[in-house]
């Protein structure tokens, strides 16, 4: 093939003489600031082979492996928070909120603790949310809110099939358990009349003796709740499922159940110790 | 026919007129795909704006239409945007008519379509590998191997049969492209079908060596599809566009083979501190930072051939796309080896950073190179004067610019933070923000990252509606005698 190489008119570089579809190509070098990044690149590369792990069966002439630079971060961090966390577990946690210096670490490390682990349900400022989610900011408990219950029931958690300890016990649904659904609205009226919430009394009148004979053993005469149990108070606004009459009437036909899970197997005893310091300065700490 | 190709392509050897019916298909498809892409992205992103968009339906959750998103934009828009140039590229820089003919170009297109659709249902319908970005379970694997077999004979058949002495620097980078697609997919999508249904398979590999040949496919997909495969759409258009020489061939020599050869190593670095072996780790690393270069030649060599035609820049909204997009190019290829560095990733790692990161390189390279090449297109392929309208063109070209700009920023911005904040510790040692402020604080760069798409997508509209317009209102070229090869000048496009 002839020689078809020929000046381009605006660069002065010549072609390489190829064409195709009217594409030519200039004959220009590779820019030598190109050139010599690649090969610093380059450079830079092997220098890393050598100095970090980077072949098979080879370690770098650094010993670096991504293992030691986590585990030794870690340790450090450990080895920092050792003294305070050894005083945490060995305190009750009544004990650690009565001490000043104490009590601010374990409201630090609660506080991320419970972002990290129950606001995910319980909210985040604790507030809770229906449909279950008890709210941790009031003094409406339903399992007790002195730091011993409080510390048992992060601990066990509730029905969660994993610890034979856990908190709560089931409710039947009554729908199932021989009330007919009449019987249940009836119920329902009862049960919103005890926090003055009930609209039509006439029903709350049949709901009573139903309500004695099915729902007191737990929930108590005057809806007050009872805590061994887990039995919601009935005689206050505070509602887990909401308080709308459709809602109570679910909740007693078909029955209501949370879970929580148990948190000793999580997390380790100075973080639920924080923990239980933390959900009880929350708003609602007893004594 | 013949007379109107004659007078697009002066050395065209007349008696054998190229295959173009199925090429106009695939721009129209690659259109098509690009709108349904970006529509799929601004609505996923809105979902992580806000969430209730979601519309609590488990088919357009974010999870089901994530991989729709992401396979209408690289596979869809980008697939139909290569094959259609790959195969008028061949034709016109081999001077030979597509190897099969007008069956095999529409083999190619109903195929490929049928492998898009597939997938699209199953992903919404929940069927999935579960693998980023080859989520399509074995059935559309395997139909998409026969679809892609045969595009290799297509393309390869056809350069075979060439007119010209040499192989043309695009063909290299469309070939490179062809065949790695082939390798990565067969290899990564290696699985055993189970059940009763086609909905479910396991891969042959388990564990870190699933994930070692997932990012392996993975990153060179960016590096073959992504990458190699519109380099060498920038190899045609630009130098049409400019009607210049392209810079230098000696570069397009080197940077070709060190960029095939150096990128399909970089896959590990999708894999830092986490199981695979460190060895494999800093590979991946070092090789990520030796492609730096190899990269940047595409960069230079685009951007120099404009030298003595940057004037154009002005006048032609097209070659403006083609030039900003291997500027994106330039940025992204430099981001990308900064962020493989192992204690860059620690940061960077699984924040919204690398998102921005991939959205440069998409939107910014290979969405505004397709561009520039379909403006160019359209005209040529129909054989039309000129394009509808220069001017709504120009509105599309700032429109997705700030787009992406508004993306990328609001990404760099959240990501940048997000990573701070997951390791921030107080000065007693506890974590400072639990995972859900981290969540919180996005929200404002979300809505921002929202209206970049939306801008995005309203340029992709525009351009729609201009290509539209120039194909059914702009006046047809003049029909010209049949003249011999090479006697007629080439027209100003």
């Amino acid at each position: 093939m002839a020689d078809k190489r020929e000046t381009d008119a605006i660069s002065g570089v010549s072609t390489t003489g190829h064409e195709w579809d009217g594409i030519k190509e200039l004959d220009n070098p590779m820019p030598s600031w190109w050139l010599y990044t690649f090969y610093a690149c380059i450079a830079f590369a092997a220098l890393w082979v050598v100095l970090y792990p980077s072949l098979p069966f080879v370690r770098g002439v650094l010993g670096y492996t991504t293992r030691n630079d986590f585990t030794g971060v870690m340790r450090e961090q450990q080895a920092r928070a050792e003294p305070m966390l050894a005083r945490l577990r060995a305190a009750t946690p009544a004990e650690i909120a009565a001490d000043p210096e104490l009590r601010g670490y374990a409201l630090a490390g609660g506080r991320i603790a419970f972002a990290t682990n129950c606001a995910g349900c319980h909210g985040s400022g604790g507030q809770g949310a229906t449909g279950g989610f008890p709210s941790l900011a009031d003094d409406d408990w339903l399992y007790g809110g002195t730091f011993d219950a409080i510390h048992t029931t992060i601990s066990v958690g509730a029905r969660n099939g994993e610890n034979p300890e856990a908190r709560g016990v089931q409710m039947p649904a009554f729908a199932a358990a021989g009330l007919s659904m009449a019987q249940v609205d009836d119920v329902a009226e009862y049960v919103l009349s005890l926090s003055g919430t009930g609209g039509d009394a006439t029903a709350a009148a049949r709901g009573a003796p139903l309500y004695v004979e099915n729902c007191v053993a737990c929930h108590g005469e005057t809806g007050e709740g009872n805590r061994d149990l887990g039995a919601p108070r009935l005689n206050d606004r505070i509602w887990l499922y909401g308080g709308d009459k459709a809602s109570v009437v679910r909740t007693i036909a078909y029955a209501r159940a949370g879970v929580m899970p148990s948190w000793s197997s999580r997390l380790d005893a100075a973080t639920i110790n924080m923990l239980t310091v933390y959900v009880h300065a929350l708003g609602g700490g007893e004594r | 026919m013949a007379a109107a190709a004659a007078l697009n392509a002066p050395s065209r050897i007349l008696d054998e007129p190229d295959v173009e019916a199925p090429i106009r298909a695939f721009a129209i498809a690659t259109m098509f795909w690009g709108i349904v892409g970006f529509l799929m992205g601004v609505l996923i992103a809105s979902e992580l704006a806000f969430p209730l968009l979601n519309l609590d339906l488990e088919w357009t959750t974010f999870g089901r239409l994530r991989p729709v998103h992401t396979s209408a934009v690289i596979f869809a828009f980008g697939g139909n945007a290569l094959i259609g140039t790959s195969l008028y590229v061949v034709q016109r820089t081999c001077r030979a008519r597509l190897f099969g003919g007008e069956e095999m170009g529409w083999f190619l297109f109903w195929g490929y379509q049928f492998f898009i659709v597939t997938a699209a249902l199953g992903y919404v319908l929940g069927v999935t590998q579960g693998k980023e970005y080859a989520e399509p379970e074995w059935y559309s694997d395997l139909w998409l191997t026969v679809v892609w077999v045969t595009y290799l004979i297509g393309y390869g058949g056809t350069i075979l049969k060439r007119r010209e002495p040499h192989i043309y620097v695009a063909n290299w980078f469309y070939l490179a492209f062809i065949i790695t697609i082939a390798m990565l997919h067969i290899v990564n999508n290696l699985a055993l079908p189970v059940g009763d249904g086609i909905g479910k398979s396991y891969g042959v590999a388990s564990g870190v060596q699933d994930a070692m040949i997932q990012w392996w496919y993975g990153h060179n997909a960016v590096g073959f599809f992504l990458t190699a495969g519109f380099l060498g759409m920038m190899y045609y258009f630009i130098p049409k566009q400019a009607d210049r020489p392209v810079y230098s061939y000696r570069l397009s020599i080197v940077h070709f083979w060190s960029l095939i050869f150096l990128y399909i190593w970089a896959g590990p670095h999708h894999l830092h501190y986490t199981a695979l072996p460190d060895w494999a780790q800093t590979l991946g690393m070092v090789f990520s930072i030796m492609l730096w270069m190899p990269s940047w030649g595409g960069m230079i060599n685009g951007l120099m051939t404009l030298s003595g035609a940057w004037d154009k820049l002005r006048t032609d909204p097209g070659l403006r796309f083609s030039v900003t997009a291997v500027g994106f190019y330039g940025m992204s290829t430099f981001e990308g080896p900064v962020m493989s560095i192992r204690a860059v990733n620690s940061l960077s790692h699984y924040t919204d950073w690398t998102i921005g990161h991939v959205h440069s390189g998409a939107m910014g390279w290979v969405g505004f190179i397709t561009f520039g090449a379909l403006y160019y297109l359209f005209p040529v392929l129909w054989k039309k004067q000129r394009l509808y309208s220069d001017r709504l063109a120009s509105w599309h070209f700032w429109v997705a610019t700030l787009g992406i700009v508004l993306y990328i920023t609001a990404m760099w911005v959240s990501g940048i933070m997000q990573g701070l904040m997951w390791r921030a510790y107080d000065e007693l040692g506890f974590l400072q923000y639990a995972f859900v402020e981290t969540v919180a604080a996005m929200h404002p760069y979300y809505v921002i990252r929202m209206l970049g798409g939306m801008l995005y997508l309203s340029g992709a509209l525009m351009m729609a509606y201009n290509l539209y317009m120039t194909v059914t209102a702009v006046e047809d070229l003049p029909t010209a005698q049949p003249v011999p090869a090479g006697a007629l000048p080439v027209p100003a496009e």
